[in-house]
């Protein structure tokens, strides 16, 4: 038997980089933007941060203790930077100058993870490691920090209060940007830009303006999914190729969740859930192929959403109409 | 009403698109309390002149007053400012809201759907609209759509409204619905720019009416003083036959194709088709009416062997020796391969018709690229049909190595036309064969229809524009939701009330008739 009061946490915890991820590629995708960089963006946005702590806490002598402000801001100032710049190439190439978006979107993400493991390797030469890791356990310290009064009210505790502020964040943001898209006027016109940036053009709403808020702030909360997975859940040890194929299912997340960011909640932890899945049952070494065949799980689950969504054809629970494709004014 | 201020004045507007002028120093005005038709064939720069008032495009050199005063309109919120709305030909409207989300989209301020809601109501009720605010988009009719977009622009205080070719895809019965409503707004003192290229239109519902031909401003006449003959001229610049001739066939009608319970249904269970049964005959066009998604499409598909039907279906070929050939069941393939001749001019060119990257040699391949017998294919006959085609039905192409993307819509659809007559079809099926073409071309393609059916061939002509199916066809089938709703032996202009009603109800005992 599972022991939930375990199982539930570590299922979160695995969640959180999901629903980074996907909160910013829901927000991306409906302003008709398909981006595939997302994976590489959350390694972008990892490694960024990775550098400006180790810089800071380089810059700060061995013993002397960290500034808590800065030893948090800077690393998340530095992802966020990361990240952004990556989200402006994204729309410059498909924006601007239409380039086809799935080319670009995988580009991206054959880059951002390049990028990552180039200065993650750098890095480690720097400090002279013989392990292909690098550890930054005194600013992970302050992201990990959970709440003062979580351990003394038992399963609640557990379950509920014991993760780093990040993870409070995420969640934070997911209802808010949910809210934005269904309540607000700026929701409102986001949704016209993705549906049919003709008609939102002839309203008046300037669908470049959009697309550019849209996908960069979507990169940058994806890349804010990255530091997490650093800082917080792999306590600020960076590894090459360690965040995996999790871009990939922050993506499919996006399809689970049919583009609803509060749904992503939930649904993330039920696919961080099902990613750690091997580890609750029986494996070992004469059931190591079957940790592969657990993992596949929310791949299957994504599919079957897909082909339920499809066969009841609500309009509502499609994705974005133009979805994927480049908008231009007619011109002759 | 001359010696008020006009509403919008234009001074020699010139607008060009690379070396293409769309417009060259158009100038008129537009009064307060006035319906102007602005009248021209395609490509005559009207919906372009209309889009620099709506802020889509900016003019290259002129001047737009206001209400007297000069104004710069840069951008659709310019317009808006102006009170100036367009509704567009091709709805500008987000399947997936509700009416009144469409409504309010770009405006400023707090999201607040009751208060809106509220306002759109008050707006119905004003002119006799009839609009469901939390209605979603996509389960509209077209006319329903249309509503919204008016709707849309009376909401932002639209004092001055721009129609793009409003009835195009509207009944009778609907366009005199929208006809009402617009002698509504005029009676509000609102000035109406309405845009279409149907000559009975402008007589019914303008009080003036501007001609456009090639981006040049050609008049503007008082409409109760000219008449449908002087206007065609103006627009056209020559003398035009706007008679439509229903010409005899060479020898005695019999019959070509019999369809027999045909039955379609989508993947959603809905029946698009419904146990429809009639024959065609050789040498006669059967003209086929019905609102858009009424099924047509799904008729002439599965006759050419693209849809799946149900069974019990049936569509016989009677060969010239009196053999009957059953036609459900086969791929367009597999019809050809039994040595039926059959023709389709599908509705979408360039989707279904034509490969719109290739050039117009490499289309007329699309036909014969399976004969001969050596894995190369034949690119020589096919190259000589291409020049036979531009030549014979005049199409204007830089070149036949030309992508036919880059063709204007009218030389598409004779590029396309071209093809499948030269096939020596026994039936030829034409889908909305003239819709978007202007009206040299159109009547170039109604002579081409009637060329087959004098040559013997089974026509079946799929139209919206009621005036031509009732001069063109020998026979009008009504198809409304998919069943046949009525057939018109023998149509006159008279019928077209009887077809409209058809159109909206099976069997056409609408209580509405008059």
């Amino acid at each position: 038997m599972i022991d939930l009061v375990s199982f539930i946490p570590s299922a979160i915890q695995q969640g959180i980089p999901l629903l980074y991820g996907s909160t910013g590629e829901i927000l991306t995708e409906k302003s008709g933007n398909l981006n595939l960089g997302i994976p590489g963006v959350m390694y972008v946005g990892a490694i960024s941060g990775v550098i400006g702590s180790f810089l800071y806490e380089n810059s700060v002598p061995r013993g002397e203790a960290l500034n808590p402000l800065l030893a948090v801001l800077i690393p998340i100032l530095c992802s966020l930077i990361g990240s952004l710049i990556m989200g402006l190439i994204f729309c410059l190439l498909t924006v601007t100058l239409r380039a086809n978006q799935n080319v670009t979107g995988l580009a991206m993400t054959t880059f951002g993870i390049g990028f990552g493991n180039f200065f993650g390797s750098s890095l480690n030469k720097l400090v002279g490691n013989d392990i292909a890791a690098i550890e930054m356990s005194r600013t992970s310290s302050y992201f990990s920090a959970k709440l003062p009064f979580g351990d003394s009210l038992g399963w609640f505790g557990k379950i509920f209060l014991s993760y780093g502020f990040l993870a409070y964040a995420g969640v934070i943001i997911a209802i808010a940007i949910a809210i934005v898209i269904k309540k607000t006027r700026v929701g409102l016109h986001l949704r016209a830009v993705g549906e049919s940036p003709q008609t939102a053009d002839a309203a008046g709403i300037s669908v470049t303006k959009f697309k550019y808020v849209s996908t960069c702030l979507g990169c940058m909360i994806a890349g804010l999914g990255g530091l997490y997975y650093v800082m917080d859940y792999m306590n600020g040890v960076w590894s090459n190729d360690a965040f995996g194929d999790r871009g990939w299912l922050a993506i499919a997340l996006v399809i689970f969740t049919i583009w609803k960011t509060d749904i992503g909640i939930l649904a993330s932890f039920l696919f961080g859930g099902l990613y750690i899945l091997h580890t609750q049952l029986p494996s070992g070494i004469e059931h190591k192929e079957l940790v592969e065949l657990y993992k596949m799980i929310p791949y299957v689950v994504t599919l079957v959403v897909l082909i339920i969504t499809s066969m009841r054809n609500k309009k509502e629970n499609q994705p974005p109409e133009s979805l994927g494709l480049p908008y231009f004014r007619e011109e002759r | 009403m001359s010696n008020n201020i006009p509403a919008v004045e234009l001074v020699n507007i010139t607008k060009t698109f690379g070396r293409v002028h769309a417009n060259t120093n158009v100038s008129m005005k537009i009064h307060k309390g006035e319906i102007v038709a602005l009248l021209g064939e395609n490509g005559s720069g009207k919906t372009t002149l209309m889009n620099m008032l709506s802020g889509i495009y900016y003019p290259d050199s002129g001047a737009i007053f206001i209400d007297g005063k000069e104004a710069s309109i840069r951008s659709p919120k310019d317009a808006f400012s102006y009170k100036i709305g367009m509704v567009h030909q091709h709805f500008k409207l987000v399947d997936v809201l509700t009416a009144t989300e469409n409504i309010i989209l770009g405006l400023e301020g707090k999201l607040n759907l009751k208060e809106s809601e509220a306002k759109i109501t008050e707006i119905c009720e004003k002119y006799g609209f009839d609009v469901d605010p939390k209605k979603k988009i996509y389960d509209m009719t077209v006319s329903e759509k249309q509503t919204v977009e008016i709707v849309k622009v009376l909401y932002r205080g639209a004092d001055i409204l721009i129609l793009d070719e409003p009835t195009a895809v509207l009944t009778p019965q609907e366009t005199e619905k929208l006809f009402n409503v617009m002698r509504k707004m005029k009676e509000d003192n609102k000035a109406l720019i309405i845009i279409t290229h149907k000559l009975h239109e402008v007589e019914a519902i303008s009080d003036r009416v501007a001609i456009l031909r090639k981006g040049e401003y050609i008049a503007d006449l008082v409409t109760k003083d000219t008449n449908a003959q002087e206007m065609t001229d103006m627009m056209v610049g020559h003398a035009v036959k706007l008679n439509i001739e229903r010409v005899k066939p060479l020898s005695e009608p019999k019959t070509k194709l019999v369809v027999k319970n045909l039955t379609v249904v989508d993947s959603d269970g809905i029946k698009k088709v419904d146990d429809v049964n009639f024959e065609v005959k050789t040498g006669e066009i059967l003209g086929i009416a019905g609102i858009s998604g009424c099924g047509q499409k799904e008729l002439l598909e599965s006759i050419a062997g693209l849809q799946d039907t149900q069974s019990g279906s049936s569509v016989i070929y009677i060969n010239d020796d009196g053999t009957e050939d059953e036609l459900i069941g086969l791929n367009p393939y597999e019809i050809s391969r039994k040595g039926v001749s059959l023709s389709f001019v599908p509705e979408d060119r360039l989707g279904m018709g034509l490969v719109a990257n290739m050039d117009i040699s490499d289309n007329m391949m699309l036909r014969s690229f399976r004969q001969g017998s050596t894995p190369f294919t034949d690119r020589k006959s096919p190259y000589k049909l291409a020049k036979k085609v531009v030549s014979v039905l005049d199409v204007a192409t830089p070149s036949i190595e030309t992508p036919v993307r880059k063709l204007s819509g009218g030389n598409v659809q004779k590029v396309l036309v071209g093809r499948e007559i030269s096939n020596a079809p026994t039936v030829l099926m034409t889908a909305y064969a003239v819709r978007g073409l202007d009206i040299n071309s159109s009547y170039a393609i109604y002579d081409l229809i009637n060329e087959q059916k004098k040559k013997n061939v089974a026509v079946i002509f799929v139209g919206e524009d009621l005036d031509v199916l009732l001069e063109l066809c020998d026979r009008i089938l009504v198809l409304c939701d998919g069943k046949v709703s009525g057939v018109v032996e023998d149509p006159t202009p008279e019928d077209k009330n009887t077809v409209g009603l058809l159109m909206t109800k099976v069997g056409g005992n609408n209580s509405e008739s008059k």
